[in-house]
């Protein structure tokens, strides 16, 4: 008799993917300004750590929060003891009133109606129990978080099929791509429960258009299926544009009340906009009763410490530090993120045009030996052992398109992103220099590489030391 | 709920089984008790004649400890000036592997709250949402959808939940009698697995929490190695619940499975079967901080189960504060006995008060509750119809909330357990004058009807009062686990919860 399940022997949690190999590599050699000058830079954590002084600062002149007081009284006790999973009704409010502030407050979210998970992670995987059987699939548009893998398909046995998005029109979902979706699924005989987008996009950072959110509120109403709209980047928008959610849609739509309204349901966490995902902090807003009910009962496995909710109760319940964190939080991205640009622009390296998220989807087309995901993998590979940069390559998060790469920009100091440009620039000029030199020994040296690669993706397959992140 | 259209057709936009079956426990009867205590809490001045809660297994006896240690170490928090300086790190910290540190003093904590008799590697502590979330992640880890656990009854109510329903695994109770103090044979495990087997079904395990949730017993070590031999023998997994390992407050030593492991030949015990699921909710009162662990000696199973840690890893401000706390050996030592005392003090009082009402209670070393024989209360012997409204007499008229053995799986009508460490002393001198009182009422018949009376108008006037809470509003708030189905509403809970 077989004595694991199967979710242990099977590899559905993802992680053998080089998404989280060049975790292994960094960890084995990361970078520090004095202790490791040489070692790996980390550009394949989609980290914010802009703006933790702004919260540091908070807590100096909030001490009550930061000692587990209430109006000078120790609430200790109170937070020792509370596990109802319906959580801090004070935190509930603040984090409704704080994402209805980042849309702008052009759109209202009912505190009633949220449920808080541990983390996007945990929001993510107790939606698709809600909703989908296994076996069950939801439409992806590709490229897509490499987590989702596991989020949404590994415990709750649920499937993806991709929505393949191209960079002919900037990876944005067409109607036909979206069809073609359905169909797959229908073909391989899977019954589609739903859609689910990551909106601002990971890894693109890109934001759905109005086109593009009213093609999926439509195709939902037609379908009779869910749409779930992970929002966890709603914050990190920077751009001269408005984040504009499908809540937003909703409303203009005059959809609101309606039964399709139901079977949207968004998701959040504090672990992007904040930079807090230490902390655990996700929640998932449904309109539908019914789900709401389930996830809540379901948030048992993942409730968020008390010790956490009443401290961010504190901290989003002060507006006036919500409000500067959002604007300072926004200028420093931009400012941060139109380095990494320059930087790449420096090294004859373009991105996609971006306006939110912490990370470039970045083109690396032109410095492949050959359109192949092999040649991507090589590339890679180079970047990661030569450059001594970890980024994340476009096949992890499933690109139908070999050579793009995520890179991210806010998980560390400015003098670091400097440091990563120019050894990318270097790398490019030498590159570029040794393209000239020998095109034929570089033939040669082509086919031993790709066993060597294959060698080594093979070998570090079984690590489990893999750091959880978005 | 409805019928799943499967086809290649449209698919409807029905939710799953999951979320629409009654798997997850909460609409059982069990949570009237609850709702007669939301609507009409107790407080000793405020509320008199409330009815006060005994169904909630929560440790409140040493939290003023904790309390002082978090105000006398401010760096272990960082969100003092003194801690302050760690925040950025730990707030960014979400390895799945969690704090080295925190792995560190939890072990250290586990090993102490053993008497030292076993130490535990921080290298196999995994993370999860609570023992909620590490029952869960147990199961799949273990077992595939219609695999089987044997559970020996009575059992926390919420296993059903925990163990059962996004898993889809079953659970095969293995009936407990007063016949031998509901004590756990191998023989009875060995009838349980051998009947399942025969049905066809898949057993994949034996599950059980020691010191037991509701009985408040503790297993003796050469019954444990007896279920370790024979889990081993049979090649299936045995996963025992530790979380209420350090409220042993009298008798022997509690006999962790990790000791037996320790002691046992490596012939006779498969490492690889054996796991331990413990929390810091009930040894420590902590239940809010929702540390769960998953500890086990089967590598594969570590490494799935840390993977799956990332759907509930411990918040690393939690992760920080209690890596500085459990590292204290001195606090630590302190707490450790101070707990177990004033465990067995609280214990004492209540059994002695029992006994006085000529009730009595299961002989208990452990837990935070008792396991208390009304049988011959019942109005006709051996009937849970009698049991259930036995309940809600208590319920309604002595006004304590306490928990039916039928809501544990017990298969013998009459048990009631009783928790008697969520409230302070006071409280606890209330609910035992109020069980005197109606046994001895009942014992006189005709006083009873004019007492009732009295009762009754009490009731009205103290209804009249209004209920001024906290700022926080958090006492009745504790309650987390609602049995309907409308969402949103503070509603509340059955005692089908990690109680």
């Amino acid at each position: 008799m077989k004595q694991l399940s199967t979710k242990v022997t099977s590899n559905a949690h993802g992680q053998d993917s080089s998404y989280f190999l060049g975790w292994e590599e960094y960890e084995k050699n990361p970078y520090d300004e004095i202790k490791n000058p040489n070692g790996i830079i980390q550009m394949g954590l989609a980290e914010n750590q802009l703006c933790f002084d702004l919260i540091e600062t908070w807590l100096a002149k909030n001490p009550d929060a930061a000692g587990l007081k209430k109006d000078g009284q120790s609430i200790f006790k109170e937070l020792a003891l509370f596990q109802d999973y319906h959580g801090l009704p004070e935190f509930k409010k603040a984090l409704a009133e704080f994402m209805e502030e980042i849309r702008g407050n052009r759109v209202t979210f009912d505190p009633r109606k949220i449920v808080l998970a541990a983390g996007s992670t945990s929001a993510n995987e107790t939606l698709m129990f809600c909703l989908a059987e296994p076996g069950d699939a939801f439409l992806l548009p590709t490229p897509y978080y490499p987590g989702f893998d596991r989020d949404l398909k590994w415990r709750t046995g649920a499937e993806i099929v991709p929505i393949h998005c191209s960079s002919s029109n900037g990876f944005q979902i067409t109607e036909s791509a979206l069809q073609q979706a359905y169909q797959q699924a229908q073909k391989l005989d899977l019954n589609v429960k739903g859609i689910l987008v990551t909106n601002p996009s990971n890894p693109l950072g890109t934001m759905l258009t109005r086109r593009e959110l009213n093609l999926l509120v439509d195709f939902i109403t037609s379908k009779n299926i869910h749409l779930i709209s992970d929002e966890i980047y709603s914050g990190t928008v920077f751009g001269f544009e408005q984040f504009v959610s499908v809540m937003d849609v909703l409303k203009d739509k005059k959809l609101e009340d309606s039964e399709v309204s139901k079977r949207v349901h968004v998701v959040y966490s504090l672990s992007k906009d904040l930079g807090l995902p230490g902390f655990r902090v996700g929640a998932i807003y449904s309109n539908d009763e019914m789900v709401v009910s389930a996830a809540t009962k379901m948030s048992s496995f993942g409730l968020v410490s008390s010790q956490t909710q009443y401290l961010l109760s504190a901290l989003l319940s002060d507006k006036k530090f919500t409000g500067t964190y959002l604007n300072e939080n926004k200028k420093r991205l931009k400012i941060r993120q139109r380095q990494l640009v320059s930087g790449l622009e420096a090294a004859g390296v373009t991105c996609l045009k971006s306006n939110a998220g912490l990370f470039c989807w970045v083109d690396m087309r032109h410095l492949l030996d050959t359109n192949t995901f092999e040649a991507e993998l090589e590339l890679w590979k180079k970047i990661v052992y030569e450059v001594k940069l970890n980024i994340s390559p476009g096949s992890s998060c499933h690109c139908t398109e070999p050579g793009w790469f995520r890179v991210c920009f806010a998980n560390m100091s400015e003098e670091t992103l400097d440091l990563a440009m120019k050894r990318l620039k270097e790398y490019v000029e030498s590159t570029d220099s040794n393209r000239l030199i020998s095109k034929s020994s570089h033939e040669r040296m082509k086919s031993l590489r790709k066993r060597t690669v294959s060698n080594w993706v093979f070998r570090v397959s079984w690590t489990d030391r893999v750091p959880d992140e978005r | 709920m409805g019928s799943l259209i499967k086809s290649g057709g449209v698919s409807g936009a029905i939710l799953s089984r999951i979320a629409t079956n009654d798997q997850h426990g909460e609409n059982s009867e069990y949570f009237d008790g609850w709702k007669a205590y939301d609507k009409d809490p107790f407080h000793l001045s405020r509320n008199p004649h409330g009815i006060i809660q005994m169904g909630l297994a929560e440790n409140q006896l040493c939290l003023d400890l904790i309390k002082d240690w978090i105000k006398e170490n401010p760096k272990a928090s960082v969100c003092t000036p003194e801690g302050v300086y760690q925040f950025s790190d730990i707030a960014n910290f979400q390895d799945y592997h969690g704090l080295k540190e925190f792995r560190q003093a939890i072990a250290n904590f586990m090993g102490k709250a053993r008497g030292g008799r076993v130490t535990f590697d921080p290298e196999r502590i995994v993370m999860s949402g609570g023992a909620t979330g590490a029952n869960e992640t147990i199961m799949f880890c273990l077992a595939d959808p219609g695999d089987v656990f044997l559970v020996p009854s009575p059992y926390y109510a919420a296993f059903d939940r925990d163990l059962r329903w996004r898993t889809g695994v079953e659970i095969v109770p293995v009936h407990c009698s007063s016949s031998n103090n509901f004590k756990l044979t191998v023989e009875a495990v060995e009838w349980a697995y051998k009947k399942a087997v025969q049905s066809n079904k898949n057993v994949k395990g034996l599950l059980f929490t020691n010191p037991s949730n509701p009985l408040g017993t503790i297993l003796d070590k050469d019954t444990l190695k007896n279920l370790v031999r024979f889990v081993t023998r049979n090649n299936i997994h045995l996963v025992v619940d530790e979380i209420y390992a350090a409220t042993v407050f009298a008798g022997e030593n509690f006999a962790s499975v990790a000791e037996v492991v320790k002691d046992l030949d490596s012939s006779e015990v498969n490492v690889d079967l054996i796991h331990i699921v413990y929390s810091l909710s009930k040894d420590m009162g902590l239940p809010g901080f929702r540390v769960g662990i998953v500890y086990s000696y089967n590598d594969s199973v570590v490494s799935c189960a840390r993977k799956m840690s990332s759907f509930g890893l411990v918040s690393s401000q939690t992760q920080f504060m209690l890596a500085s706390m459990l590292s204290d050996d001195s606090f630590v030592d302190n707490f450790l006995m101070e707990s177990s005392k004033r465990l067995g003090i609280r214990h004492g009082v209540f059994t002695l008060g029992l006994k006085k009402a000529d009730i009595n209670c299961l002989i208990s070393t452990a837990g935070l509750f008792v396991w208390m024989d009304l049988r011959h209360l019942l109005r006709v012997r051996n009937s849970f119809e009698s049991e259930i409204e036995l309940w809600h007499i208590i319920i309604d008229k002595v006004k304590l909330n306490v928990s039916p053995g039928s809501s544990f799986q017990c298969t013998e009508p009459g048990w009631f357990r009783v928790c008697f460490a969520n409230m302070d002393d006071d409280t606890l001198h209330v609910a035992l004058r109020r069980i005197q009182d109606f046994v001895s009422k009942n014992s006189n018949k005709t006083a009873e009807k004019a007492s009732d009376n009295d009762q009754l108008i009490q009731n009205n006037n103290a209804k009249k009062q209004k209920w001024k809470q906290s700022n926080l509003r958090l006492s009745f708030r504790r309650l987390y686990e609602d049995g309907l189905s409308s969402p949103g509403i503070m509603s509340p809970h059955s005692p089908l919860l990690r109680t």
